[in-house]
């Protein structure tokens, strides 16, 4: 069983099981599944400034965070107890090489991730350049993968399906036209 | 009329939240949150989703690993979606099921298309930062904390925006 466990999950498993998390989170306690709240629950727990879009009661949506501390234990669990390696397309593997990455282990780049190059231009930019755009963006567009691309479109809301196509064109529009200029900084 | 959308969302957030109760249940509640955390934890890093180099495939076009993730758990959340309302299934605590609508503004565009930007640097959404995080990967730390900034920041010039 355990074997099995480790094998890679393909994607006509894992993804209906992901899936199920919708009606999951609803039957549980009424809630709609959603990651990138808890961003703005902690900021809001945090620095709210009197921001007026951070006064809320946010520990009214606490179940949020617990949900994201659940998601690193379960990141810990999996990778100590059911790792598997990940297979790297060759076409991918090719064009990564022109720009110095190798390294395929982990589940980031070491290479492009790591506490060492962090002050490099390049690095610098992915990492924290990249990480603000997570966070200015999902909640200007109200909601993330799971909140609009699984929740909204499961449940047959027009605004999430805008909400995902735009993330799929700025997904392409990055790695297609500007990543190849980051990467090689 | 800024005044009037803050008041909206926090309305919207509060009904989210329609079984306030739950939240003085308050041990059961927790754990109830942290396992079923800790299980879409697991899920992702077994799915790959975490994995930068299958996000960069995904916006290459070169697997069809994270489109076939999507679809099926799409397709599998509509049914689920459409069996509780067509059996008007109640939650554990009995309570009819509160589907929050999600209103159309310009956000989703705009607001979309950043953070497709930023998955794509990242190869992250915000699930899969403390994902990572918990796997080891210590570093993502640094774009959690930027995420966060990223966040805070929209709430400062929120009224700024076109919306």
């Amino acid at each position: 069983m355990i074997e099995l466990l480790k094998q890679p999950w393909p994607w006509y498993v894992s993804g209906p099981l992901i899936g199920l998390m919708v009606p999951i989170l609803f039957l549980a306690g009424n809630k709609a599944f959603g990651i990138s709240s808890s961003l703005r629950h902690i900021c809001a727990a945090s620095v709210p400034l009197k921001i007026s879009f951070f006064q809320y009661e946010w520990k009214q949506e606490a179940w949020n965070l617990f949900f994201a501390l659940g998601m690193c234990i379960g990141g810990f669990l999996a990778m100590h107890y059911l790792a598997n390696p990940i297979e790297v397309h060759p076409s991918l593997k090719n064009e990564l090489l022109r720009y110095g990455i190798t390294d395929y282990s982990g589940l980031v780049p070491v290479q492009l991730f790591n506490w060492h190059s962090l002050w490099t231009v390049r690095s610098f930019t992915m990492m924290i350049g990249g990480g603000f755009l997570i966070g200015f963006g999902t909640r200007y567009a109200g909601g993330c993968t799971s909140g609009h691309s699984i929740t909204g479109l499961s449940t047959l809301q027009y605004p999430s399906l805008i909400a995902t196509i735009c993330f799929m064109i700025g997904g392409f529009i990055m790695v297609n036209l500007f990543l190849p200029f980051i990467l090689s900084l | 009329m800024q005044k009037a959308d803050h008041k909206k969302d926090n309305q919207l957030l509060d009904s989210n939240n329609v079984n306030s109760s739950t939240f003085k249940q308050s041990k059961l509640y927790f754990i109830q949150y942290i396992l079923l955390g800790c299980w879409f934890g697991l899920l992702l890093t077994k799915a790959e989703v975490i994995s930068w180099f299958r996000i960069q495939e995904m916006f290459r076009l070169q697997s069809f690993h994270m489109y076939g993730i999507i679809g099926s758990a799409v397709i599998v959340g509509m049914i689920s979606v459409w069996t509780i309302k067509k059996l008007n299934i109640k939650t554990f605590n009995g309570e009819a099921v509160v589907i929050p609508r999600k209103e159309f503004n310009k956000g989703q565009i705009y607001g979309g298309l950043l953070f497709g930007a930023g998955w794509a640097i990242t190869g992250a959404c915000p699930g899969p930062l403390y994902v990572l995080i918990g796997s080891g990967a210590s570093i993502i730390f640094i774009t959690l904390l930027s995420a966060i900034a990223g966040t805070w920041f929209y709430g400062l010039i929120r009224s700024k925006l076109p919306h």
